[in-house]
């Protein structure tokens, strides 16, 4: 019973701090492997051992602040939007690592976006982000030379 | 005075026609993109540095004077006429002004805004001018060991002294140091952090960890609320000109607030929310009608705005004399000069002193060229408020992702973006503030070298830090200001969150 309630008490915090260990350990693991070592002074491990045993103390703090009840409500969350959101930028990730381009990729972006926030009109939505896509194109592209990835679409203009 | 000399120098700079219209498209996108709901001038400035990529450096920095400036007052048309503060600096200027603007007085809340900010920013600037070349003269004398005291007190004082948990704000921190850490170190070659990925090896991007923390972070956060609707923004109706009894009443706030907000901004402390808290306070307590306090009261619209802007001109004071950024938007800023490997500090007003003064005029007609546009233009500004939020979000991250490719074009890049849109969703979610992770990835490399020298000069010794009675008073101050609110629970009533 006491556990279930220790469990209850501020999870996110105890999560916080697991993953501040975590990163701590790889932080330190990481800074045993250089090889560079300086003649006098801090070599370019200390900074990474500094790191590593500053997030060992916070997440010993925030491993004391599980075990009290938590001073915020995270409020409920719409993880279908999220997820589509997530949708979307692998959509844009996914077009530009396939050699899509990037009027392809941003298209994708932004139809998959707007549905994240509750639109349905997926073809007009598709249409408005390619648009879009090929206006920022232009104006980044041409008008300030960037270099923007190139996909079948772009190189025929 | 020798001030005034290259001021004239910067105004014969900026006053030439390409620089004029720089200015403009600055002053016009930047308060285009600022007065877009959920937008800081942080974000503002993220967003719109692909925009000056390609052009010369002093170009593309008095475009970036224009868009900063443009960006906190889109922030603060935001503010009153929807009630959704863009930047925890505006939160005050909402209070007031969406109060007044519901009641039938959003044109004079408007302009005493503009014009207050005007006020102040006109003030502050010529603060800065003067202040800046002064602490040029104390900063040569830093060592490594003044610059490694100055960094801890801008690492406690941004992250733990004014934010609402100390705890929160030096884990965000930490997370922006252990990113510092990641890529090649400048000193050894040493690379830390990189697990075997060679996009890795020039370390992180700060436009990238900004725009992923605070663009795709809040559109998660946004869509997660399921807050599809906009706001509706109240319409400016009768006359947007203000009063003989409003202008009585906003010009002395005007002066306080910016006598409050410079000072306070300029030392490297960060924030702009404490002085505009400062402001509404004083000014409710100094006027002449405090009961209309909460149902619209047009001081505590003047003396918060007039603080704002005037503690955004003193955060270039330490940025462009010490290299040192006290806000996020301070960071991203340097960030756009570092695109030019230009790095501002002390030896910035001996090697690129036109290109210094050059800002400083060039913030003197951003200033006016607000005044003039922002007023006229209130009805475009609305109407830019009224795109849906589906739309608004997914062109924001279209121009996010294109922003990052720009710079940096590889799959790496946007994951890393992706990634720091995930943290940044869950550091909203658990109120964990995200300014300190921006600031502690720029500043973090830069405390490693100012330390690692101090230590090579010494041979080693760390006792160096406290021999020398400058570092040692600041390595003080910073301790006490890590200490203080743990001590002092009530000095945390300030909550400061990005801006």
């Amino acid at each position: 019973m006491q556990l279930k309630t220790i469990q209850t008490a501020n999870r996110p915090a105890a999560v916080v701090a697991v993953v501040l260990f975590a990163i701590a350990a790889v932080t330190w693991w990481d800074a045993s492997h250089m090889t560079a070592r300086a003649t006098y002074g801090m070599s370019a491990s200390a900074a990474s051992y500094l790191v590593a045993v500053f997030f060992v103390a916070l997440g010993l703090a925030h491993l004391v602040n599980a075990f009290k009840p938590a001073d915020i409500e995270a409020e409920a969350a719409d993880w279908g939007a999220i997820g589509w959101i997530g949708v979307a930028l692998a959509g844009l990730i996914g077009a530009i690592w396939l050699g899509g381009g990037f009027v392809l990729g941003s298209t994708l972006l932004f139809a998959f976006t707007t549905r994240a926030f509750g639109r349905r009109a997926l073809l007009v939505d598709l249409c408005f982000g390619a648009v879009l896509a090929v206006l920022v194109f232009f104006l980044f592209n041409k008008l300030l030379t960037l270099a923007l990835p190139m996909g079948p679409l772009e190189r025929l203009f | 005075m020798e001030s005034i000399g290259f001021l004239i120098d910067g105004f014969a700079l900026a006053i030439q026609p390409v620089n004029v219209i720089y200015a403009a498209i600055g002053v016009i996108i930047g308060t285009a993109v600022g007065v877009l709901p959920g937008i800081g001038p942080a974000l503002t400035v993220a967003l719109l540095l692909p925009v000056t990529f390609k052009l010369d450096p002093g170009g593309s920095i008095i475009m970036f004077a224009g868009i900063y400036y443009g960006g906190m007052y889109g922030g603060s048309t935001t503010a009153i006429l929807l009630n959704t503060p863009g930047e925890s600096a505006s939160v005050v200027t909402a209070l007031e002004g969406n109060r007044m603007a519901r009641s039938g007085r959003g044109g004079p809340a408007l302009a005493t805004a503009a014009i207050g900010s005007f006020v102040a920013a006109l003030i502050a600037t010529g603060g800065l001018a003067f202040l800046a070349p002064v602490l040029v003269k104390v900063a040569v004398k830093f060592g490594p060991w003044d610059y490694f005291g100055l960094m801890l007190i801008a690492f406690v004082t941004v992250s733990a002294t004014f934010g609402s948990s100390p705890l929160r704000g030096l884990t965000s921190l930490a997370f922006g140091l252990w990113l510092g850490l990641m890529g090649l170190d400048q000193l050894s070659g040493q690379a830390r952090l990189t697990f075997g990925v060679p996009e890795l090896l020039d370390g992180v991007e700060v436009t990238t960890l900004a725009v992923g923390l605070f663009a795709i972070g809040e559109a998660l956060l946004v869509a997660s609320r399921h807050l599809y609707k906009p706001e509706k923004p109240i319409p400016v109706k009768g006359s947007i000109w203000m009063t003989r009894e409003d202008w009585g009443r906003s010009w002395r706030p005007w002066l306080r607030g910016t006598l409050l907000g410079f000072p306070i901004g300029a030392l490297p402390a960060g924030g702009a929310e404490i002085p505009t808290f400062l402001s509404y306070n004083i000014e409710r307590k100094l006027s002449r009608k405090p009961e209309e306090f909460g149902s619209g009261a047009i001081e505590g619209v003047a003396g918060p705005e007039a603080a704002n802007n005037a503690s955004a001109a003193g955060t270039l004071v330490p940025l462009l004399t010490l290299g040192l950024p006290t806000s996020a938007t301070a960071a991203v800023m340097l960030a756009g000069f570092q695109q030019y490997n230009i790095q501002p500090g002390p030896l910035l007003f001996t090697q690129h002193a036109d290109l210094v003064w050059g800002l400083v005029a060039s913030l003197f007609i951003a200033n006016v060229m607000l005044l003039v546009l922002n007023l006229p233009l209130v009805g475009l500004w609305v109407r830019l408020l009224a795109i849906p939020l589906p739309w608004l979000y997914a062109g924001i991250l279209v121009f996010a992702s294109m922003g990052t490719i720009a710079a940096n074009p590889s799959v790496v890049e946007l994951l890393l973006l992706t990634g720091f849109g995930a943290v940044g969703f869950l550091m909203r979610r658990y109120d964990y503030p995200v300014a300190p992770a921006v600031v502690g990835l720029i500043l973090g490399p830069l405390a490693d070298s100012a330390l690692r020298r101090s230590l090579q000069m010494s041979l080693g010794d760390p006792l160096i830090l406290v021999h020398h009675p400058s570092s040692a008073i600041m390595i003080a101050i910073a301790a006490i200001a890590l200490i203080a609110p743990f001590i002092f629970k009530g000095l945390s009533r300030f909550r400061q969150d990005e801006d």
